[in-house]
């Protein structure tokens, strides 16, 4: 086996057979977008609330596999001198990165794939889908949040990064429009929900699922910016011990 | 062509703390050399410069003729490294650990006979979490084994292991150097350094206090131990016997001196003559810890010299 094979293999294998991280990735992005979309208490405005919570939820996907899981899990590793010993290793940075952004598509691939079925189930249709747009909303989040994960992880000791992951995970979630619309956030919050990361994401991507792009803007630049910023900060301030 | 590692003037300071200050040896192929000292000494610094984790304040090293932090990557390929603790995700397992390193290393090592080798074929299906602080020591040794390595740096192989795994690390130890790799290993250990070690470096507060092969450190401390009553007037022993005599414990003596048979009856002629017992006799080369006790100390076990 390769040198990036072996150590795609052992990512996926920490990510697999952690529960948490099932929870987070698969688990609370399906019950989310199964309650709200029949249990129809969500003011979104809409006739059928899947068709506001589908492309949320696959933002939210995103988010917790490209930020939370690989924060995570790479905090624990600095902890746990996983990274340490790796670095001793022929390995090297680049194959160790091009291995955990592999680990994060695969686990993308594996949440649409569970994710798009469940919200179709549900009664989501999405038309004048512009895939290409959504694949690039995908990619360009995941940029950013991975940046904004590693970041967290690169800094901070192994318990404090596993609660600051946690709570900018429920802080971006709320205020992000993935499950509760902008429309009912107070002005200022509002103000501020659209500078945000989640936001920018579940803007552009329910935007290019339901409206086919035609409004792409402001979002856009919020969600490129992120993308710019995180990983040249992640790379700059990462703390390998 | 020089030994695999030259440390030569090494200085590590953390801001004013120096840790590490002008530490020089070699270790040679085939060979054991024990970085020896108390907690705190410098040694896991001096290992973590030679395995290329950091950068040394002044100095140089040279490992297989590279400099370790520039060359850190080149060098891994054939360097085996052991760290202190940690080093492995706690729910990877066994197998899958071994496996994954004898990729990264692409050496060609066989997975299922490092398992073998460091006894954990039982714990083949066990997490890292699940495993004893032995059996983690035994992996780490195992990932440092996949590379095959020309060099090893082992921090620390056998703290926290129970008796039955320090065996099959010694044995582990000793098979690596067999096949010409140069091992250096940090402990504080006395017994460790005494089992494992070919070559001793003792270290203390950041520098090296002795460097030779374990006889030649031992011979250069010859004296005679022994205990009697606790009332011993050392400088009159001194006077008696023309030696350095010291008072080490509540009754025990140590008299610096070569043990000539001359000497031994002259000592038990003497504490005859003041009527003290003589009991637990020990004369000749000194026990490592000894030795150890006498450079890393300054002596202060010694409460009465004369």
């Amino acid at each position: 086996m390769s040198r990036l094979g072996a150590q795609l293999a052992a990512e996926l294998r920490v990510t697999m057979r952690n529960g948490e991280q099932l929870l987070l990735t698969l688990g609370i992005p399906v019950l989310l977008l199964v309650f709200f979309s029949t249990v129809d208490v969500l003011p979104t405005g809409m006739t059928h609330p899947v068709d506001f919570l589908a492309p949320g939820v696959l933002a939210l996907a995103v988010m917790s596999t490209a930020m939370v899981s690989l924060g995570i899990g790479t905090g624990f590793e600095r902890s746990y001198r996983v990274l340490k010993r790796l670095g001793a290793t022929p390995l090297g940075r680049g194959r160790l990165l091009a291995a955990k952004i592999a680990a994060v598509v695969v686990v993308e691939l594996i949440q649409f794939a569970v994710l798009v079925p469940v919200a179709v189930a549900l009664g989501w249709r999405p038309h004048r889908t512009n895939w290409a747009l959504a694949l690039a909303a995908v990619v360009v989040g995941t940029v950013a949040f991975a940046g904004l994960g590693m970041l967290l992880a690169g800094r901070l000791r192994g318990e404090l990064n596993l609660a600051a992951q946690n709570g900018l995970y429920l802080v971006l979630l709320l205020l992000g429009g993935m499950v509760v619309p902008w429309s009912k956030l107070p002005g200022a919050l509002r103000a501020v929900a659209h500078l945000l990361p989640s936001g920018a994401l579940s803007d552009v991507l329910r935007d290019a699922l339901v409206s086919g792009g035609i409004r792409p803007g402001a979002s856009w630049l919020v969600l490129g910016g992120w993308a710019v910023v995180t990983p040249v900060l992640a790379a700059t301030l990462f703390r390998w011990e | 062509m020089g030994d695999p590692v030259e440390v030569v003037g090494l200085t590590v300071r953390y801001g004013d703390l120096v840790a590490v200050d002008d530490v020089s040896f070699t270790a040679a192929a085939g060979r054991v050399t024990a970085v020896l000292g108390p907690n705190g000494a410098g040694k896991t610094s001096t290992i973590e410069v030679c395995e290329g984790y950091r950068s040394p304040s002044a100095g140089v090293v040279r490992v297989l003729g590279l400099d370790p932090a520039a060359d850190q990557r080149r060098l891994s390929e054939r360097m085996g490294v052991m760290l202190q603790d940690g080093g492995v995700y706690p729910s990877a397992r066994v197998a899958d650990t071994v496996r994954q390193y004898c990729a990264l290393y692409g050496r060609g090592a066989d997975p299922g006979g490092l398992i073998e080798a460091v006894g954990l074929t039982h714990r083949a299906g066990s997490t890292w979490r699940k495993l004893s602080g032995g059996e983690q020591q035994r992996l780490s040794l195992a990932l440092a084994l996949a590379a095959e390595p020309e060099v090893a740096f082992l921090d620390e192989p056998t703290s926290g292991v129970d008796i039955n795994g320090r065996d099959a690390i010694r044995g582990i130890v000793a098979g690596l150097r067999d096949q010409g790799c140069a091992v250096l290993l940090a402990t504080h250990e006395l017994d460790e350094a005494e089992r494992l070690a070919d070559w001793v470096v003792i270290v203390d507060h950041g520098r090296v206090v002795a460097d030779g092969s374990l006889s030649e450190l031992r011979r250069g401390f010859d004296e005679i131990r022994f205990r009697s009553g606790p009332d011993l007037d050392v400088a009159r022993l001194a006077q008696a016997l023309g030696m350095v005599a010291s008072k080490v414990g509540a009754d025990e003596y140590v008299v610096d001196a070569p043990p000539h048979p001359r000497l031994m009856a002259q000592l038990s002629t003497w504490l005859a003559d003041e009527g003290l017992p003589l009991v637990d006799l020990r004369a000749g080369a000194q026990r490592l810890e000894d030795v150890f006790r006498r450079l890393t100390a300054g002596a202060p076990e010694r409460e009465d010299r004369a």
